[in-house]
C-alpha cells in the first residue's frame, strides 16, 4: 500500500514538473512571429490558410486549448512548414518514421554495453589492486573522459577509412532494395517495414555509431559495477558466507553479485528507457536518419511544430527515465521498500 | 532548597599544586589544519599531480598562444589552405615528419603540375623521389606517382590584378629586397585551354587540348617542359632589376588590363611575404606549426583562442554557480522545513528542463550575441546542482553540538551559517566547481559542434567550431580535427582525474587509508 501511494505521489509530482514546463515553453514558442517558407512555385496564400485553419492567430491560452484538444482527439501535433522536405507534412508522422534508427542503435548498443561492462567491473572488483584491475581502471577513466565525438571520429578514420572494414555511412533504403531484388521490398514513407531495418548491410552499417555509443556505456557500466563491488565484497556477511563453507566463486556469485546489482539493476532500466532519445552527436557524424537529426534541424529552421513536439518528447523520456529508476530500487530491492514505511 | 544554602566556606578549598605556571603539555607536534592535510594526501596522488601539470600547461598554452603567434583567429589565406603542420626544426633536417609534407598519389598531369611549380619556383614540392605505379583504370593503363608533397611550396604562382601604384611599389620591394616576386606573364594566346586550368597561374609550359577537354602538356624532345612566356614587347612598365633566369629583359612581367590595372603572375610565397611586410603585422613567412583549415586559417592561433574562450566561460561560470548555488542551498539547508519543501521543488523543475530547450528558446528569444546566451543557459540550469550539494552539506552539520553551541551562546543565523557551517563544507563545493569547469567546456564544445551554437565570429571561434570543420575533412585533412580532439580529450581526462584527487583529499574519511 504505501509503494502503491508512493508511486502515484511519484507519477503526479512528473506529470506537475511535466505541464509546468510544456506550458512555459509553448507559451514562449507562441510569443515568436510565425516564420514560414515556400518552395519554388507554391502559393503563400496556401501555407498562411492552413495556418489560420490552425488558429495561429488567436490568443495564445485558445490556442494551447486547441493543440492539446487536437493532439488528444486526433494524435494531430501540427504541421511542418519551414524544413523544405518536411513542409506540410504531419509532425507526428514524420517523427514515427525518424524513431527507427535511432531506437535500434540505442538497443544495439545497450545490449552490447551492458553485459561488457557489468563483466569487465566484475572481473576488475576481483582482481583489486592487481595489474588487470589497473588496467581496466585507466582504461575506463580514458574512455569515459574522452568525448565521443572525438573517438566516433577515431573510429571512423581507422576502421572505416584506413581498414576499410566497415561502412562510412549508414545505408540507405535504396540502396537496400536495390541489395535485395528478389525480396520485392518497397518503402512507404510513414511505415515501418522490417525487412528494410533488419539485414545484413544495415546491421553492418550501423555498427561504427553503435560502437562508438557503447564505449562510453560500457565504461560507466564498468567503473559502477567495480565499484559496487568492491564495497560488497568487503562487507562483513560474506565473511560469514564464506565461513558457512561456500567457496569464493559460490560466495560472489549468490552474495556478492545480488547485493551489488541493487543499484545497477535500475539504471539499466533507465537505460531502455533512455533508448529512445539517442545521442545528437553520434547521430551527427554518422548522419543517421533520427530523431535527433530531426530535432537539430528543427531547431535550426526554426519549426516550431516540430520543435515542440520533440521537446515534449525528450522532456518526457528523461522524466521517465529517473522515474523509472527511482521506481526500480523500490522493486529490487526489499530493505528499501520496508525501509520506507 | 535554595543554592545559597550550600554556601562552601573558602577554607575547604585547597591548591592542587603550588607550581607557579599551570598548563598542559604542549603538543609536540604542528597542528594539521583541514586544508593542509587536504593538501597533504592530494600530494601523494601521482595521477591528480601529473593531470594538475597538464591542466596548467593547457591554461599556459590558452593564455600565452594567442599571444606568441603573429596570426589573429580573423586572419585567413585561402592559398594556404589545407596545409600541413609544420615545425621548422623537422623541416630544417629533412625529417619527414611534421615538415608540412604530405604523402601523395597522383597521376601524371598532376605530378607534372608540380614538377612544373619546382621547376619556375626553385624550391622543393617533391620532397622525395617519386615510385611509379601502373593502374588498370576503364581499359586504360595509367602511371601512378607516389612521393612527399610539401604543401607549402605547392602553392606555387598566382594571378594577382593590381593597379599601377600597387605595381611600381612591388617592383621597388623587389629591388629593394633583392628578390624575385614577380613571375614572366605567359602568353595569353598559348594560355591552357580547357576550363578548368585557365586561372592556374602555374602552367607557365606549353599544354594541348586533350581527350576529355582536358590540358595534356607538350614535351620537347628530351621530355621538358616548353615555356611559354610572353616574349619582351616593352608593354609591361617593368623598371625593376629583378629579371628572371639571366639579366636581359627577355619576357613581359604585367599583362595590361582595362581601367589601369596590371595582371600579373606572382611567386606567392614571396608576395605573401611582401603583403605582411605591407600590412606591419608580423607575418615574416607562411609556417604553420598546427596547419591550416580549409579557409586557410592558423588553427594553432584558433585552437588557442577557443581554449581561451572555453577556460574563461567555464570559469566564470563555475563561480557565479558557486556564488549562487551555495547561498541558496545554505538557506534551504539551514532552514529546513517548508522553504525547503518550495525550494527544492523550484530547483527539480529547473532542473528537469533539458538544457538543449533552454537554449534554444534563448535563442529564439534574444537576438544578442551567442556568447551571452551560452552564459544565461549555463547559468539557469547549473546552480542547482550546486545548491543541491550545498544543501546536503548544512543537513549534514546542522545538528552537530558545535552549532547547537554557537547558538546558546547568541549566534545569528547568518553568522552560524556562513562562519560555522560553510567552511565545512566548502571543500566538497570546491571539487565540485572544479567538475564543473569541464563539463562546461564539454557542453560548450557539444552545441557549438552540433551548430546550435555559433561562436565563430569575427574574432573568435571554439573548439567545437574546429572539431565541426575539421569533420567534414577527416578523410582528407585528418590534422584539422586531430589537434582540437588532442586538446578537448587531454583537458577532459586531465580535469577528471584532478577532480577525483581533490575529492579524495577533501574526505577526511579517506585519511589514513591510503597508507
Amino acid at each position: 500500500m504505501y509503494m502503491f501511494k508512493y508511486i502515484c505521489k511519484r507519477i503526479g509530482l512528473m506529470v506537475v514538473t511535466f505541464t509546468i514546463i510544456f506550458v512555459t515553453c509553448f507559451v514562449l514558442v507562441k510569443l515568436l512571429p510565425v516564420d514560414y517558407s515556400v518552395g519554388f512555385g507554391e502559393d503563400t496564400a496556401k501555407i498562411e490558410a492552413q495556418l489560420r485553419a490552425r488558429g495561429y492567430d488567436k490568443p495564445i491560452m485558445e490556442q494551447l486549448v486547441l493543440y492539446l484538444k487536437r493532439i488528444v482527439l486526433d494524435g494531430d501535433f501540427g504541421i511542418g512548414f519551414r524544413m523544405p522536405e518536411y513542409r506540410g507534412r504531419a509532425v507526428w508522422d514524420v517523427f514515427i518514421e525518424k524513431l527507427p534508427p535511432t531506437i535500434l542503435i540505442n538497443i544495439y548498443s545497450s545490449l552490447i554495453a551492458i553485459p561488457i561492462g557489468i563483466a569487465l567491473g566484475i572481473f576488475a572488483a576481483l582482481k583489486k589492486n592487481k595489474w588487470q584491475d589497473h588496467f581496466i581502471s585507466t582504461a575506463v577513466m580514458v574512455v569515459i573522459s574522452v568525448p565521443s565525438f572525438v573517438y566516433a571520429s577515431l573510429l571512423l578514420f581507422i576502421v572505416c577509412f584506413k581498414m576499410d572494414a566497415l561502412p562510412l555511412n549508414i545505408a540507405s533504403f535504396a540502396d537496400i532494395i536495390k541489395m535485395y531484388p528478389e525480396k520485392n521490398l518497397v518503402y512507404t514513407p510513414g511505415t515501418f517495414n522490417w525487412a528494410l531495418y533488419f539485414n545484413k548491410e544495415m546491421f553492418l552499417s550501423m555498427l561504427p555509431a553503435v560502437f562508438s555509443m557503447c564505449f562510453g556505456s560500457i565504461a560507466g557500466y564498468a567503473r559502477f559495477t567495480r565499484a559496487e563491488l568492491t564495497e560488497v565484497l568487503t562487507s562483513e556477511f560474506m565473511l560469514l558466507a564464506r565461513t558457512k563453507g561456500l567457496t569464493k566463486s559460490q560466495a560472489t556469485v549468490r552474495h556478492a553479485l545480488r547485493n551489488s546489482m541493487v543499484p545497477i539493476f535500475p539504471s539499466i532500466v533507465g537505460e531502455f528507457v533512455s533508448v529512445l532519445s539517442g545521442s545528437l552527436v553520434i547521430e551527427k557524424i554518422f548522419s543517421i536518419p533520427g530523431v535527433g537529426g530531426l530535432y537539430l534541424a528543427s531547431i535550426n529552421a526554426k519549426d516550431y511544430d516540430f520543435f515542440m513536439m520533440l521537446s515534449a518528447f525528450y522532456l518526457l523520456v528523461g522524466l521517465l527515465a529517473g522515474l523509472v529508476i527511482d521506481l526500480s530500487y523500490g522493486v529490487i530491492d526489499p530493505r528499501i521498500r520496508m525501509g520506507a514505511k | 532548597m535554595k543554592a545559597q544554602d550550600y554556601k562552601i566556606s573558602s577554607e575547604k578549598f585547597v591548591f592542587h599544586s603550588n607550581a607557579e605556571n599551570l598548563h598542559d603539555t604542549k603538543l609536540e607536534t604542528k597542528p594539521v589544519t583541514y586544508f593542509r592535510d587536504a593538501l597533504n594526501r592530494f600530494a601523494r596522488n601521482k595521477a591528480s599531480i601529473l593531470a594538475f601539470v597538464i591542466i596548467i600547461i593547457l591554461v599556459l598554452f590558452a593564455i600565452i598562444g594567442p599571444i606568441i603567434t603573429p596570426f589573429t583567429v580573423s586572419y585567413e589565406d585561402i592559398n594556404y589552405a589545407y596545409v600541413l603542420p609544420r615545425n621548422e626544426f623537422f623541416h630544417e633536417m629533412g625529417i619527414h615528419f611534421w615538415d608540412g609534407g604530405q604523402n601523395k598519389e597522383v597521376n601524371k598531369a598532376t605530378y607534372d603540375l608540380y614538377r612544373g611549380i619546382q621547376e619556375e619556383t626553385g624550391r622543393q614540392v617533391i620532397m622525395t623521389e617519386p615510385t611509379m605505379r601502373e593502374e588498370e583504370y576503364m581499359g586504360k593503363t595509367n602511371t601512378l606517382y607516389s612521393f612527399r608533397l610539401d604543401t607549402y611550396n605547392a602553392v606555387g604562382a598566382k594571378y594577382e590584378l593590381l593597379n599601377t601604384q600597387e605595381y611600381e611599389a612591388l617592383q621597388k620591394y623587389q629591388d629593394d629586397f633583392n628578390v624575385q616576386v614577380i613571375l614572366p606573364i605567359t602568353d595569353p594566346k598559348q594560355r591552357p585551354e580547357a576550363e578548368q586550368d585557365k586561372a592556374n597561374a602555374n602552367i607557365w609550359y606549353k599544354t594541348k587540348l586533350g581527350a576529355g577537354r582536358k590540358t595534356q602538356i607538350v614535351y620537347d624532345q628530351d621530355g621538358n617542359f616548353i615555356p611559354i612566356y610572353q616574349a619582351h614587347d616593352g608593354t609591361d612598365m617593368y623598371t625593376s632589376k629583378m629579371y628572371y633566369e639571366g639579366e636581359e629583359k627577355l619576357y613581359n612581367y604585367a599583362e595590361p588590363k582595362s581601367g589601369g590595372m596590371w595582371n600579373i603572375r606572382v611567386d606567392y610565397r614571396e608576395y605573401y611575404i611582401y603583403k605582411h611586410y605591407l600590412a606591419g603585422d608580423g607575418i615574416t613567412e607562411p609556417s604553420f606549426i598546427l596547419g591550416t583549415n580549409n579557409a586557410g586559417k592558423d588553427l594553432f592561433t584558433c585552437l588557442a583562442s577557443g581554449a581561451r574562450f572555453s577556460f574563461i566561460l567555464s570559469i566564470i561560470v563555475a563561480s557565479v554557480n558557486l556564488f549562487v548555488g551555495a547561498i541558496y542551498g545554505s538557506i534551504e539547508g539551514y532552514y529546513g522545513g517548508k522553504i525547503d519543501l518550495i525550494m527544492e521543488r523550484i530547483v527539480d523543475l529547473l532542473a528537469s528542463i533539458p538544457f538543449m530547450i533552454v537554449i534554444t528558446l534563448l535563442r529564439y528569444h534574444f537576438n544578442v550575441s551567442h556568447v551571452i546566451i551560452l552564459f544565461v543557459a549555463f547559468f539557469l540550469t547549473g546552480w542547482t546542482g550546486m545548491a543541491g550539494r550545498t544543501r546536503m552539506q548544512f543537513y549534514r552539520f546542522k545538528n552537530q553540538e558545535y552549532v547547537l553551541v554557537a547558538r546558546t551562546l547568541g549566534a545569528k543565523d547568518s553568522r552560524i551559517m556562513f562562519k560555522h557551517i560553510f567552511p565545512n563544507a566548502i571543500g566538497t563545493l570546491i571539487t565540485s566547481s572544479v567538475l564543473v569547469i569541464p563539463s562546461v567546456i564539454f557542453s560548450e564544445t557539444s552545441l557549438s559542434y552540433l551548430g546550435i551554437i555559433n561562436l565563430n565570429t569575427g574574432n573568435m571561434t571554439s573548439v567545437g567550431t574546429l572539431l565541426a570543420t575539421g569533420q567534414n575533412y577527416l578523410f582528407t585533412y585528418p590534422h584539422m580535427i586531430l589537434f582540437p580532439s588532442i586538446f578537448i580529450s587531454l583537458l577532459m581526462l586531465c580535469f577528471n582525474l584532478f577532480g577525483n584527487g581533490l575529492r579524495d583529499a577533501f574526505n577526511p574519511s579517506l585519511r589514513g587509508t591510503e597508507d
